[in-house]
């Protein structure tokens, strides 16, 4: 049966030797952008957090084909939890062990909360109520301090516990082994090892039973039903994985950033996650990868050289960093709709169906 | 009405897979079944034919649960079809093809298959990130059975070929063998042969009768005559979404009510010359003669 061995592609050596090459890189990447500086750490961290909300946006939109405008809202849900959980606010401080899985399970709700009526819906209308329901939730998170404070309102929450293993604090520098390592750095290892774990559940999913059945519901829902699978669980899965996923950046993001509020959930984050699913290439998981590193790192480079770049050919600042990236995000999209409408880093499946949609047109 | 009493004539009784007794359904102002009753037994090639616009699709469609009649029992092996969830029909062994095929056309051929695989198999979550054993082994099941099911329907060498890529007698056959990865009790073919050349078929014949001899009830719409008249053991057919006769392929050849709904009015008063008219004289003319009673169901 030599065709089933090709069914399920082998991991050439090639790839494996990549493997250990990003593996290496990745592992001192701190250090190398430590001598840049700090600030660029953090640069890295914000992206491995938006590479596990661009992962778990891709659960919904690209396995299962369910367009979800609020996504942000399972990353607020996270926030929260472990900012309610481990800050004065509440006067509670429990360990990461009960937190995490708390933000799991509770942004997993969550999803599943949402799905449940939108499970008609197809398009344009699942679109418009994931948006409200991104929507109610951040507004929740903004009134919920009256008339019992729960999420203390726009004022956020602060002093919100590091993520700490036993007496081993991520947010404290202190010398390990010798070396002296800071807290971005320990958290950089800490993101990047939870953002692996997230990769391989998505790989693995991805080639599954359940990941079938999702490619199934994108491709043709009626005949997914005709063939006996649960169309209404299945969706349901799909919205419940990719939210617990978000729940799970969101933990990360309240407990490194030590502040959450209400405003860091807004549709724009929605549409910009959305947007590294789409420019990387849907469905597949290095190109969304690529889409979250790009979006997240780009603006964080043009600031960093817009500023210099005008003043020493204009001797002022003229046009203001956060402008430009507005400006040039927009033209980007553009361009990657124009040239490279299933994004930079396509799965086989969206360029053949895209190419097959030029065809027929 | 006319209820059909669900009879058969061979000497042993044979045992009654699906009986379907005073559907009606109704779209709008038009009703597009009106008291259907028939019976289906064990190892029958069933066959559904009538003109276009006749209901036979739509029959389908209220068996396999994707619409809900207004009036009537639909008996499955002692399942109530018509309380069933669209995904439960696979479950308790019904599968189906589409008339206008509904492939997953960006998947593979075998991966199409697989899909099919899914209602028979348990892996969750859980397996698939852990990828256990169990897993695993049923992963390779699912696989080698696709594999398998191409080889049945001949299009193996296709097998990782996408979908939409295939022929149509190819997308056809697809179809049949994700249907059948399903392990169905009762397949429900809805015009497997549009579209196709002669020589295919001729092969499609030869896989039905495959299927059903290796213990696959099978119901079937058709417009090719001469394919449901050689194939078929026993025949219903619609007009208007009413049953006009229901017999063996021989008898409702003669009836004189099928000859008038598929030739007019003219011919049914030659009976005698239209008894004498062989099957595929009356497929010859069904196809011309098909736009004529969609005309005269207009006038109507």
């Amino acid at each position: 049966m030599s065709t089933l061995a090709s069914v399920r592609t082998p991991v050439p050596p090639r790839v494996w030797l990549g493997i250990v090459l990003v593996g290496a890189v990745l592992a001192i990447l701190p250090f190398l952008l430590g001598m840049v500086g700090q600030s660029w750490i953090r640069t890295l961290n914000f992206a491995l957090i938006y590479v596990m909300l661009a992962l778990g946006l891709n659960v919904v939109v690209g396995f299962a084909g369910l367009l979800d405008l609020g996504y942000i809202a399972f990353y607020g849900v996270g926030a929260y939890v472990w900012a309610m959980l481990a800050s004065p606010h509440f006067g509670l401080h429990l360990p990461f062990w009960v937190i995490l899985p708390l933000g799991f399970v509770l942004a997993a709700i969550a999803g599943a909360l949402l799905g449940a009526p939108c499970l008609k819906l197809r398009g344009d209308y699942l679109a418009i109520v994931t948006l409200g329901f991104g929507e109610i939730v951040r507004i929740f998170l903004n009134n919920l301090d009256a008339p019992v404070n729960i999420t203390n309102g726009p004022q956020g929450i602060n002093r919100i516990d590091t993520f700490r293993v036993g007496e081993f604090a991520f947010g404290r520098t202190q010398e390990l082994f010798g070396f002296r390592i800071t807290g971005p750095e320990k958290y950089y290892y800490l993101l990047l090892f939870l953002t692996i774990v997230i990769v391989v559940i998505c790989a693995r999913l991805q080639h599954s039973r359940i990941g079938r059945a999702w490619e199934a519901i994108r491709e043709d829902e009626i005949a997914a039903k005709a063939m006996g699978i649960n169309t209404r669980n299945i969706k349901l899965l799909a919205f419940a994985m990719g939210a617990s996923f978000g729940g799970i950046a969101g933990c990360m993001f309240a407990s490194m950033q030590g502040f959450v509020s209400p405003e860091s959930f807004s549709l724009t984050e929605s549409i910009a996650v959305l947007c590294m699913v789409v420019l990387g290439g849907m469905g597949n998981i290095p190109g969304v990868i690529l889409g979250a590193l790009l979006l997240s790192v780009f603006p964080e480079l043009l600031r960093a050289v817009v500023v210099p770049l005008q003043q020493t050919l204009f001797g002022d600042v003229i046009l203001d960093p956060e402008g430009i990236r507005m400006l040039l995000f927009g033209f980007a999209l553009v361009l990657v709709m124009i040239f490279r409408p299933e994004g930079l880093w396509p799965s086989a499946l969206r360029r053949r169906e895209l190419r097959a949609a030029k065809e027929g047109a | 009405m006319s209820a059909i009493p669900v009879h058969r004539d061979q000497g042993a009784m044979p045992e009654l897979l699906l009986v379907v007794n005073r559907i009606s359904k109704r779209f709008g102002g038009l009703q597009a079944l009106s008291d259907v009753s028939f019976g289906i037994c064990k190892g029958d090639i069933y066959g559904l034919i009538g003109p276009n616009g006749a209901g036979k699709t739509t029959l389908f469609n209220v068996l396999t649960s994707l619409y809900q009649p207004e009036m009537g029992t639909a008996n499955f092996m002692g399942h109530q079809l018509t309380r069933l969830k669209p995904h439960e029909i696979a479950q308790v062994g019904i599968a189906r093809t589409f008339q206008n095929i509904r492939l997953f056309a960006n998947l593979s051929a075998i991966e199409n298959v697989m899909i099919g695989r899914h209602v028979r198999t348990r892996a969750g979550v859980l397996g698939a990130v852990l990828r256990n054993r169990a897993t695993l082994e049923e992963e390779r099941a699912i696989e080698q059975r696709a594999y398998e099911l191409l080889e049945y329907v001949g299009i193996a060498d296709r097998a990782n070929d996408i979908a939409r890529s295939l022929s149509y007698g190819d997308q056809r056959r697809l179809e049949i063998a994700r249907a059948l990865a399903t392990e169905p009790t009762l397949l429900a073919l809805d015009e497997p042969a549009a579209g196709m050349n002669p020589s295919e078929t001729v092969v499609l014949r030869q896989l039905i009768e495959k299927i059903r001899n290796d213990g696959v009830t099978v119901l079937l719409i058709e417009h090719d005559m001469k394919l449901v008249m050689g194939l078929c053991n026993r025949v219903l057919v619609l007009e208007y979404g009413r049953v006009l006769a229901e017999g063996k392929p021989s008898e409702v050849q003669r009836d004189p009510r099928v000859i008038e709904a598929y030739l007019g009015k003219g011919a049914a008063g030659q009976a005698g010359a239209a008894v004498a008219a062989p099957a595929s004289d009356i497929a010859a003319r069904q196809s011309t003669g098909a736009s004529h009673s969609n005309q005269g169901r207009h006038d109507s």
